[in-house]
């Protein structure tokens, strides 16, 4: 049993996360707000204001900014966060990729919200997936819980002395951003211990050993920083798990790289991401009670991707469909993607199908999971041909 | 109170020779006359640009401070995030010294794509110093045109040809947009006038705020000047009236340098190779109106300091 104090709070998953924010108390926030993330920079804005951190804030004039002064910051040698969505961190993008290089121990809560266009507000997954490839680790929360449990793993993890790398904690917009659950708080000096005092290695404001940060790097050395640089993601997978049971201690939660639901002697299983697993476990439970053997996988994290992890647990299923919540147009969307690569020395493959839904925030009913279910096991699906769950053809 | 050499002779160089940029550049000419002006320890950071590339081709820097860079259009957001994380650290106590934070902007970085996080970073209010070198195009990458790019001057993305002059409008006063941050010190100067230039980095760097000075730096390689005569070519901009030096603090006006006779615009015009078409017979009229733009942008900085 745990013997920290812990406390109820209604919260919202952008409350979650700016309670995190508030507890953790980093040196500099800069942030700007957009839609559904404003929420997170109006409560830590208000904490700001009532002297409740001892932050320092800077209220950029655009997301580029924002992430550009968490680069000075964190280069500076500050523990920095910021927080984004959708076309802001598609602003952000080139900045993105910059602070992931430059290894610094950002961390970013990305309410998740689809790209334009058309301009739309709701939640799909197409701003974080157009950053896989940024160097950035992305963890998914399910319900706002997860947000703020994943807000101190987030931090821990960054700011390993042998991880060094910025991490987005991707929550769903609205339905967990502005939906209130109970959230189990820690107390204020239980996370202060947790997380700790920031020591960055080579800070710039260590006046005594000046360091140049960001020089031209032409073709006899920026191959080696990009090796070196897919070391340090790789080392922060082999650390997830240790730093995630080290939150664990704290919280009394667990938080593996894949959470399965209903999974060991599942025929049929659904692939998924964030609140759409939440979704997905209630059908799973009805199905259940009519003796249909089906089962969730959920995937925590997604860069770095887990994938012997993966396959070996799909290993002998009769059919796995993999919800994606974003469309790669012309080929198959990213978790698909990275199911079928987990997939493809298995002995006992099965059989794995891509469908997209939930794009611009279209509600992903219990109903409509459960036509995927009865689709899996009618046969009904094609392995190369895109499902495209609750659309109008 | 000015600059004495035989003080300047035996101070520390933040930026050490055996840089890449082509000898007669005005860039480093800047940074050192700027960087000299403090006492106080540097860390600074800069926009992509030529300064940048030809000063930290790794694994060498010739910066003897601490130095980041992070991308083109966001040094004033980059220098904003490097003096909160400072003000965090003092507020912490891990850290005593009054630290000077600088940023450098070429006219493309910051006339241009950079000009956003420069306006932001000047309303917040952040103690800094925004230096723009101003060279008048995009040299590093061959000349093509910026908004600091004057009229009437080829560049390679508004060249001269049978039916262009070049560029067809005036340059943006930049200076003015930062003096229009009415908490910033803004003001402009020029690498010939290095008294002038160091007492306003002085200044800036001692103004407890945002500070703005854009600098005039020659680029001889496509300004199309000899290497030997970026001073001089420097001196005559601000002679002709085409580079005024002034500054603006707490909304006034002043005007550093009235000269006794003004140069003719075409003194100026000749010198550079950029220019040259410009001396063809038929382009007389875009001399012409060259000259009653500067004449007229003096006279505009000249109301402004009596009133």
């Amino acid at each position: 049993m745990s013997t920290i104090q812990k406390n109820k709070l209604s919260l919202t998953g952008n409350q979650a996360a700016a309670e995190a924010m508030r507890q953790i108390d980093p040196d500099v926030v800069a942030a700007y707000p957009i839609t559904p993330q404003t929420e997170i920079v109006m409560a830590f804005s208000q904490f700001h204001a009532d002297g409740k951190v001892n932050t320092e804030m800077i209220r950029v004039e655009s997301e580029h900014s924002a992430m550009s002064a968490c680069i000075g910051s964190a280069s500076a040698g500050a523990r920095t966060m910021t927080a984004t969505s959708s076309q802001g961190l598609a602003l952000m993008h080139e900045m993105v990729f910059i602070a992931a290089s430059l290894r610094l121990p950002i961390v970013m809560p990305v309410v998740n919200r689809a790209l334009s266009g058309p301009i739309n507000i709701h939640c799909d997954h197409s701003d974080t997936m157009a950053e896989r490839d940024s160097g950035w680790i992305q963890i998914f929360a399910e319900n706002p819980q997860e947000v703020y449990d994943h807000m101190f793993l987030a931090m821990k993890l960054a700011e390993h002395p042998d991880v060094q790398l910025p991490v987005m904690v991707n929550q769903d917009g609205f339905i967990t951003s502005h939906g209130v659950e109970i959230v189990d708080v820690l107390e204020d000096k239980a996370v202060k211990d947790f997380v700790g005092e920031y020591k960055p290695k080579t800070p710039l404001l260590d006046l005594k050993h000046p360091v140049t940060m960001g020089a031209l790097d032409l073709y006899d050395y920026y191959f080696e920083h990009k090796r070196q640089q897919a070391e340090a993601v790789k080392r922060a997978f082999g650390l997830f798990d240790k730093v995630a049971g080290d939150v664990s201690k704290l919280t009394g939660r667990k938080y593996p790289m894949v959470e399965t639901y209903q999974f060991d002697d599942a025929d049929y299983v659904i692939v998924t991401m964030s609140s759409a697993a939440g979704t997905t476990k209630f059908v799973i439970d009805s199905l259940r009670a009519q003796g249909t053997k089906v089962g969730l996988l959920k995937i925590r994290l997604f860069r770095p991707f887990p994938y012997k992890i993966i396959s070996g647990l799909l290993k002998g299923k009769k059919g796995v469909a993999v919800l994606d919540r974003s469309a790669s147009f012309g080929a198959f969307s990213p978790v698909y993607t990275e199911i079928m690569n987990s997939c493809y020395y298995l002995d006992a493959r099965p059989n794995i199908y891509p469908v997209v839904f939930g794009l611009g925030g279209r509600d992903l009913t219990p109903k409509l999971i459960e036509s995927v279910y009865t689709g899996l096991i009618g046969n009904k699906f094609k392995t190369d041909q895109i499902e495209y769950l609750g659309v109008r053809e | 109170m000015a600059f004495l050499l035989k003080d300047l002779l035996g101070k520390d160089k933040i930026l050490t020779s055996g840089h890449r940029l082509c000898p007669g550049c005005g860039a480093p000419m800047a940074v050192k006359m700027v960087t000299m002006a403090t006492d106080n320890p540097l860390i600074i950071t800069s926009a992509t640009g030529c300064l940048e590339v030809s000063t930290t081709i790794y694994p060498f820097t010739a910066w003897d401070t601490p130095w980041v860079h992070s991308a083109f259009e966001n040094a004033g957001a980059t220098i904003s995030g490097l003096q909160t994380a400072f003000l965090a650290w003092k507020k912490k106590g891990k850290i005593d010294k009054e630290v000077k934070f600088l940023a450098f902007g070429g006219d493309g970085g910051t006339y241009d794509i950079g000009l956003q996080a420069l306006s932001g970073a000047l309303e917040r209010g952040h103690d800094f110093v925004y230096v723009c070198y101003d060279n008048q195009g995009y040299m590093n990458t061959g000349a093509q045109r910026s908004a600091s790019t004057p009229m009437g001057a080829s560049t390679t993305t508004e060249p001269a040809g049978k039916k262009s002059i070049g560029k067809r409008i005036q340059r943006k006063d930049l200076t003015m947009i930062a003096a229009a941050h009415h908490n910033a010190y803004a003001a402009q100067s020029s690498i010939s006038h290095w008294q002038d230039l160091m007492s306003k980095a002085k200044k800036a760097f001692e103004y407890e705020g945002p500070a703005f000075i854009n600098v005039l730096s020659p680029c001889v390689r496509f300004w199309r000047v000899p290497s030997s005569k970026t001073v001089e070519i420097a001196k005559l901009a601000v002679e002709t009236n085409f580079w005024p030096l002034f500054e603006i603090e707490n909304m006034k006006l002043t005007l550093n340098f009235k000269p006794k006779e003004r140069k003719p615009i075409i003194d100026w015009i000749k010198a550079q190779g950029r220019y040259k078409h410009l001396l063809q017979a038929g382009n007389e009229p875009v001399i012409d109106e060259i000259q009653k733009e500067v004449d007229a942008y003096f006279d505009y900085l000249v109301r402004l300091s009596s009133i």
